[in-house]
């Protein structure tokens, strides 16, 4: 559909403004890479790489920097909201795609779009003020005594219950991600054909068995690049863990444990960083996170394109 | 019990539960909801729009100054990015329709917008805060708009493909060059649909604090210089949630409550938009 009539002078003139401005998401990505990059080489050069990611001291006040207490945060603020997040975000698509009246189906549907529109710094203080105390005086002295007895088991529910701890963040986390995971397993759902759902009612199958043996397995890479998408979103998420973490850098084996994130390291400490090798450091750490979630939103958006691929053709 | 039977239970039961998460998600939206309301009204009062901030830990005082920060840097970001965006999606729906090129700024841009913005705020204090020395409105209007420019160059990209290829070529025919077929009937023809990218992509960045946070920084001052630091809503209720003060508290929620209503009023205006010129 290219266009070859003869150009002239305007046609050069708005066809690179244009070129310019859309090459701008380019350059911000290279930009971003860079700069963090060169911020960085100090920390980079004192501490190396596996230094770096495998340490977990702390200290500023020492200038030992390693990343290994906010990564283990990230990756366990994530992976908790993740596990709550996506059997509810499934059921979600399926009540909407096959259970759900017509009447209903609208107003769940924009239900779950302002959810997702709802600012992070919003559920961050809705889970200070309205969350962490529910969780400090009911839910978490319950889950102490019916599993705090428990060998092995009993290591997650140690410790004196604060509402301020990896528990409350991951639960605020995954009410975040339940409507990017929902909708973007519904519209993969939705793409699967009728006639090939009704084939299988003819042959007697149930609504259930439908949507376990057909609906899924068709769109199982939508689904897949869905909850990936929803894990990039949690890697990086600010606003709604800083209020509930508590910014305390240490590895734990507790839910009730405080704790740092990479993203609750750099919105505490950055504009308080005093030192050189201090400031360079949180840039390697905002390094390490844009990496992390780039690959896994490139992954995710990998399945997602070949989704749409399969369907196109 | 037969075997019919324990299929039908077994589908009662799955489906069961699928409607239960459904309300779950529900009763999510209405707790967080109800909860900024019933707190939010409450501290909600004139006082909060018309008088700057009272010295820390004496009651009265408001926000004027981070309602006028926060929609100077809004306002801001809206000019630097929306050019830009419209521009992009532009060149990816129009000169470069179809191309390997067009495709790899389009992965980017998704990307690009699910990318943590506390980087981007990390970014913008390396390349424009401390080389000018100090925080300033303006670097975090450019923040805003870094996250914005992904946003409207796709929901532009997608509207403009909408317009029919052949209202094109009925206007090559006349012998129009293809800039002024896309400015006067492309452009008029995706009209709603960019505007409604406009309006989401600004209810997209109004909310984000993260980025705001090491480049308009705060300012408890009144305050409409876009070179210096600037208040904004978002980090003032991070700043009040924190602090210690009962009645920070309250004007937190009340702020809180004013940026949930914005951006919701316009997220659902953009929908209507759509479907009232899609369906």
């Amino acid at each position: 559909m290219a266009i070859t009539s003869k150009k002239n002078l305007g046609d050069i003139a708005f066809s690179s403004l244009t070129a310019f401005a859309a090459s701008t998401v380019i350059f911000f990505v290279i930009g971003i890479l860079f700069v963090l990059f060169k911020e960085s080489s100090l920390a980079r050069e004192k501490f190396g790489i596996i230094q770096f990611l495998t340490s977990t001291d702390w200290n500023p006040v020492k200038e030992s920097f390693g990343a290994l207490t906010s990564i283990y945060g990230t990756c366990a603020t994530t992976a908790l909201s993740l596990i709550m997040a996506v059997p509810i975000a499934l059921g979600i698509a399926i009540f909407v795609t096959e259970i759900s009246p017509n009447f209903l189906k609208a107003p769940i549907g924009i239900a779950i779009e302002l959810l997702a529109a709802i600012p992070s710094i919003i559920y961050g203080m809705w889970g200070l003020f309205t969350l962490s105390p529910i969780m400090r005086n009911y839910i978490e002295p319950y889950l102490q005594k019916a599993a705090g007895g428990i060998p092995i088991v009993g290591m997650l529910f140690h410790g004196t219950p604060m509402g301020i701890d990896i528990l409350t963040a991951s639960i605020i986390l995954s009410i975040m991600i339940i409507p990017f995971a929902a909708s973007i397993a519904r519209d993969a759902f939705n793409l699967t054909p009728a006639v090939v759902k009704e084939s299988a009612y003819a042959l007697g199958a149930t609504k259930w068995e439908v949507v376990k043996n057909i609906v899924i397995p068709y769109s199982k890479l939508g689904v897949f690049g869905g909850i990936l998408f929803s894990l990039g979103r949690a890697i990086g998420e600010t606003m709604a863990v800083a209020f509930v973490l508590g910014n305390n850098h240490r590895t734990f084996t507790s839910l009730f444990a405080s704790a740092a994130t990479i993203t609750v390291t750099l919105a505490n400490e950055f504009t308080e960083a005093d030192g050189d090798v201090y400031l360079s450091s949180l840039f390697y750490l905002a390094l390490v996170l844009f990496a992390i979630s780039f690959i896994f939103l490139a992954i995710a958006k990998f399945f997602l394109v070949r989704e749409e691929g399969k369907h196109s053709q | 019990m037969t075997r019919e039977q324990k299929r039908k239970i077994q589908g009662f039961i799955a489906l069961s539960l699928s409607t239960i998460s459904a309300f779950v998600g529900l009763f999510w939206l209405v707790f967080i909801l109800g909860d900024v309301l019933f707190h939010g009204v409450k501290a909600l009062s004139l006082s909060l729009f018309i008088n700057d901030p009272a010295a820390a830990g004496t009651p009265g005082g408001g926000l004027r100054n981070a309602f006028i920060g926060q929609l100077m840097i809004t306002f801001g970001a809206a000019l630097i990015g929306v050019p830009i965006g419209v521009l992009g999606g532009t060149f990816l729906a129009e000169y470069a329709r179809g191309t390997v090129i067009a495709r790899i700024i389009g992965v980017l841009s998704d990307i690009m917008v699910s990318v943590p913005s506390i980087v981007i705020g990390t970014f913008v204090y390396a390349i424009l805060v401390r080389p000018l020395g100090h925080f300033s409105g303006w670097s975090g209007s450019v923040a805003l708009a870094i996250i914005l420019i992904p946003v409207v160059l796709r929901t532009t990209e997608d509207m403009l493909s909408l317009v029919p290829w052949e209202l094109r070529e009925a206007a090559f025919a006349l012998g129009a060059s293809y800039y002024k077929v896309i400015i006067h009937v492309v452009y008029r023809g995706a009209a709603t649909g960019i505007l409604t990218g406009i309006l989401l992509s600004i209810s997209r960045v109004a909310g984000e604090t993260a980025p705001l946070l090491f480049t308009s920084f705060n300012n408890s001052f009144f305050s409409m210089d876009m070179s210096h630091p600037i208040s904004s809503l978002t980090v003032t209720i991070f700043q009040y949630a924190m602090g210690p003060y009962e009645n920070w508290h309250a004007q937190a929620w009340a702020a809180s409550l004013v940026v949930t209503g914005f951006i919701l009023v316009l997220t659902i205006l953009g929908r209507l938009l759509i479907k009232w010129r899609y369906k």
